[in-house]
């Protein structure tokens, strides 16, 4: 059945910058007539759990702790992200958090005082559930045991409302990559789903060569993609290039969200990789927020962001599911 | 010695000799061209030194690696090198350049908040 199945139709991930990371909205076309509704019916029977639409965010690359240039502002956009994910009135299921938590400093206890404070942020969040993966600013030093006493495990999966969640460690070996342990585990976890089961992967660094230059890579990419390529539904939202990015190869979107400390160029355009210079005028510019402007008269200070900022934003990675209705709701603080 | 394996490239630990892949074969052209020019380049965080180094195509190079501080990574996907350079173990690569072009090697073993910038050019000309 699955070779007469569209696989787009089947599972739409809508990955649009909200201003706040990304905002992803999960529709398994609940409810559909013909085969697409056939898959459904048949993943339900076979996983166990009933489709159900729902929306999770993607925040990542908050670097707590960093607080120099190009970026003064130390956690104000990371806090400001929680602010606005709390303030929908529909609130999204999950928060997924792609690495670089905090930045790394080899100052006795300074690292774990930045995973606290990250933890008292993210802690802010009404939202089900959070779920973090590691950077390598968060664990290529210590090879993860910060982040695993903070957290538990730099790798897992779990299940939610139908789609198969995977968090994959390509940093904690210091080297860009997973390593063999980490992939023999992958090819066991997903061996109980279905070719056609919706699986998100998430992780840090890109599992392909974005630019190898910069370090923006995984050396065993390639062999993850072979053990996920049975499978008909997947998508790889993952951080560490702050930057907004798609990239589709072999029917799987590859998606990086923005930073929420400080953006990098366009390595097309771009020999060197240094940060994009603060813009004083608008301090969240090529952040996470960067579409997000304080309410006139109020520049420089804490203030509640402008729907129509996220809705240019909105436009630019438009043509999603769910979107015209996630504007209203958003129109409507 | 500890040897990563990586298909399809080069990897050279300690001080192991191996040819880098892609085009640099033969490893040894000619036992009568004598030993390779070996060319020393140390790390520290976070820079290489020199900045630069300048090969010849067609001629054998030895690349001898060692670090002052940390383990340091040596990575250069396009000549096939992915090296680690650990601290009182030089690492050595032989390779024989057969491309002309600019290359950006990167430490890619994460060490410590200025890794993101830690690279060097190999200019083959």
């Amino acid at each position: 059945m699955s070779d007469r199945v569209d696989r787009r139709s089947f599972l739409k991930i809508a990955g649009t910058s909200l201003g706040i990371g990304a905002l992803y909205k999960v529709a398994p076309l609940l409810g559909a007539e013909g085969e697409a509704g056939d898959v459904a019916r048949t993943l339900w029977r076979r996983n166990g759990e009933k489709l159900k639409p729902f929306s999770f965010i993607q925040l990542s690359d908050t670097h707590v702790g960093f607080n120099g240039p190009p970026d003064p502002l130390g956690t104000q956009a990371f806090e400001r992200a929680v602010e606005m994910i709390n303030g929908l009135r529909h609130r999204p299921d999950l928060v997924l958090v792609s690495g670089d938590l905090t930045h790394d400093s080899e100052k006795p206890g300074e690292h774990a005082d930045r995973m606290r404070r990250f933890k008292e942020i993210a802690g802010r969040l009404k939202v089900g559930a959070v779920h973090c993966i590691p950077g390598e600013h968060d664990a290529g030093l210590d090879g993860g045991a910060l982040f695993r006493d903070a957290f538990g495990p730099t790798f897992y999966a779990f299940d939610h409302r139908g789609v198969h969640f995977i968090g994959l460690d390509n940093v904690s070996r210091a080297k860009p990559e997973v390593g063999p342990e980490q992939i023999a585990w992958l090819r066991k976890d997903l061996a109980r789903f279905p070719e056609t089961a919706p699986i998100v992967v998430f992780t840090h660094r890109p599992l392909f060569d974005l630019k190898p230059e910069w370090e923006w890579f995984t050396s065993d990419g390639d062999e993850v993609m072979n053990v996920l390529a049975p499978y008909q539904n997947v998508t790889v939202l993952y951080g560490h290039i702050h930057r907004h990015h798609e990239h589709t190869v072999g029917g799987v979107r590859h998606l990086a969200a923005r930073s929420l400390i400080w953006a990098f160029p366009d390595p097309a355009t771009t020999e060197d990789k240094k940060p994009l210079p603060l813009d004083k005028d608008q301090p969240f510019k090529n952040l996470g927020l960067r579409l997000v402007e304080e309410p006139k008269g109020r520049a420089g200070e804490p203030g509640r962001p402008t729907i129509n900022e996220v809705e240019l934003t909105m436009r630019e990675y438009s043509g999603t599911v769910g979107l015209n209705q996630f504007l209203k709701e958003g129109a409507a603080r | 010695m500890r040897t990563g394996r990586v298909p399809g490239r080069a990897v050279v630990l300690g001080t192991a000799l191996m040819t880098a892949a892609l085009t640099l074969v033969p490893p040894f052209p000619a036992r009568a061209q004598g030993p390779p020019r070996i060319v020393e380049i140390t790390a520290k965080r976070f820079e290489f030194t020199p900045k630069e180094i300048t090969l010849k195509q067609g001629e054998a190079v030895t690349l001898r690696l060692t670090t002052e501080d940390v383990t340091h990574g040596f990575y250069m996907k396009t000549l096939g090198i992915d090296a680690v350079i650990e601290p009182g173990h030089p690492t050595e690569i032989t390779l024989t350049p057969q491309t002309a072009g600019s290359f950006t090697t990167i430490c890619d073993h994460f060490c410590g908040e200025g890794h993101g910038n830690m690279h060097m050019k190999v200019v083959v000309e």
